[in-house]
């Protein structure tokens, strides 16, 4: 037997064990669900979480409330980014910006940015701008200090070398610096993105603003729907996979890998 | 597992201020000084001009007054006790039950086939979103906190042990096997050591993870004592210099767990190792 059919039945046997695995541990749900040890508004059975969510799909409610947690989402990790990566470059760039940015950024990162909600609830009211803004603390510091470490991890031997074959500022900027820091930036990009997530279920749950899918599963639990809340999470935990695996995955290969800098950063 | 990624691609910032060359202490403590002086000012200004209410937009001195105030009457370090007893419980849990099974299913390929669906599954849910679902199961309270941070704080802590000893070198572990290690010695000196840079990333990242899910959650399960519980409850009374007075202990404390917990067992372990410079 090749090593190549031998590699290849490990890994049917993995997939084989892993269904097996799934559909055992979606069996004792089940069965749990069933024998009525626990209440079953608590405990709903799988078909009608299933079955819940189905409807709340086909009714275009779930796409709804899914749609307004994207927009919190994007909308803030957009500012953030606008605001982190030129900040981050020029901190890399001018020990001054660094000198003054730095510890205020480092004085700041450690408060997690759910401790802000109140406060920004008592000075921006109820609503779409407290989500957002929580969205932008949480996705702004992960940014800003990737981008900052990888200006500043950027060969300096590249600098000179292209300094030397007569690249003006603005080549050193765009055929150096941003290729050479872009893999800190992409996975800074990324870590805002999930520090992002976490916090808009978060904002969304506490600043209570009628749509959006953290608030449908707090105002689910008002009614005991043990089903809506699952759903939600289940559609939480789908977009949360989309865009770690196949949003961020293309996007690496398309830019690092191309110009062959992941490997640089990781190495 | 890119979310979770072991330390040899996960950049964990941690940023401190660098010392440049030829400068005296007073001057580095004068530069990291600077801005926050310059905010301050910025703040003190606003804050005095009366444009916002001075309930909503205390001047410092009003803050830093509800912070002495809070610690000398002892209600401030009653929050900050049962917070972090929380937060170490929680933490405590997450710590032995992800390096459990992390060792597990870097260990036996069954283990891994078995445990890694579910946990893939679990684990792109943001922790909070639980909060709800656990509340209705245990209640408000003490239990809900503690478990919800128990959970999600071991994700982290699992994928990293999990990629820590798989990344543990094939050949250390059959020269030891040949110089005659029993299974335990193996564990203790091989596996162990080689896998704990990876480990120490992933209670790194457990303890930040847990320390942010403890900040939601306690808003949310009406705790009678507990750091965010206060600033939560303030809001009510519109106390808004006890609200930042809060939030500025909860940094520290976020500080302090990075600066003097994790640096320093990193320095007594992999370090003196040789694992890591």
């Amino acid at each position: 037997m090749s090593a190549a059919t031998k590699g290849a039945m490990e890994r049917a046997a993995s997939a084989y064990r892993a269904g097996l695995t799934l559909l055992l541990a979606a069996a004792c749900y089940e069965a749990v669900a069933r024998s009525g040890v626990f209440p079953a508004a608590l405990l709903p059975t799988l078909p009608k979480i299933a079955s819940t969510l189905w409807a709340l799909l086909l009714d275009g409610t779930m796409l709804e409330h899914a749609g307004f947690t994207m927009y919190r989402v994007l909308f803030g990790l957009a500012i953030a980014i606008a605001v982190a990566l030129p900040l981050g470059i020029l901190m890399g760039r001018f020990r001054t910006v660094e000198n003054f940015c730095l510890p205020l950024a480092s004085a700041l990162m450690p408060i997690p940015s759910l401790a802000w909600v109140p406060v920004f609830i008592l000075w921006f009211g109820l609503g779409n701008s407290v989500a957002i803004l929580i969205v932008v603390y949480a996705a702004l510091f992960p940014m800003l200090l990737n981008t900052w470490s990888g200006v500043r991890a950027v060969n300096p031997l590249w600098l000179r070398a292209a300094g030397a074959m007569g690249a003006d500022e603005r080549a050193l900027f765009w055929k150096v610096i941003i290729p050479g820091a872009s893999a800190f930036i992409i996975t800074g990009v990324r870590q805002a993105f999930l520090r992002a997530w976490i916090a808009v279920v978060g904002a969304e749950m506490l600043a209570a603003s009628d749509w959006g899918l953290g608030w449908v599963i707090f105002d689910a639990k008002e009614f005991l729907n043990t089903d809506v809340m699952m759903a939600a999470l289940a559609v939480i935990g789908a977009i949360g996979f989309v865009f770690e695996r196949l949003v961020f995955g293309s996007l690496e290969r398309a830019t690092v890998m191309r110009w062959g800098m992941v490997r640089a950063a990781k190495g | 597992m890119s979310n979770f990624a072991p330390a040899a691609s996960a950049y964990v910032p941690t940023a401190g201020i660098p010392a440049q060359r030829g400068e005296s202490g007073w001057r580095v403590a004068a530069r990291t000084a600077l801005p926050f002086l310059v905010v301050a000012l910025a703040w003190e200004t606003t804050a005095h001009l009366d444009i916002f209410p001075r309930k909503l937009f205390p001047p410092l001195e009003d803050v830093v007054g509800a912070l002495l105030r809070l610690t000398s009457t002892g209600v401030l370090p009653h929050h900050v006790l049962d917070t972090l007893i929380r937060l170490l419980a929680g933490f405590a849990l997450a710590a032995a039950a992800g390096v459990a099974i992390g060792f597990a299913m870097g260990r036996s390929r069954r283990a891994e086939d078995v445990l890694l669906p579910l946990i893939s599954i679990g684990a792109p849910i943001p922790g909070l979103a639980y909060a709800p679902l656990f509340l209705l199961w245990f209640g408000l309270g003490n239990v809900t906190a503690v478990l919800l941070v128990a959970v999600v704080s071991a994700f982290p802590i699992i994928f990293n042990t999990w990629a820590g000893v798989k990344a543990v070198k094939e050949i250390w572990v059959r020269s030891a096997q040949a110089m005659g290690a029993d299974d335990r010695r193996l564990l203790h000196q091989v596996i162990l050591p080689g896998a704990l840079p990876y480990m120490l990333t992933g209670l790194r990242l457990g303890l930040a993870q847990a320390w942010r899910i403890l900040v939601g959650v306690e808003m949310l399960a009406a705790v009678p004592w507990g750091l965010v519980w206060m600033i939560f409850g303030a809001r009510e009374f519109l106390n808004t210099d006890v609200m930042l007075a809060g939030v500025a202990v909860i940094g520290a404390i976020g500080l302090a767990l990075e600066k003097f917990v994790f640096q320093r067992l990193e320095r007594y372990t992999v370090v003196r190792w040789g694992m890591m410079s």
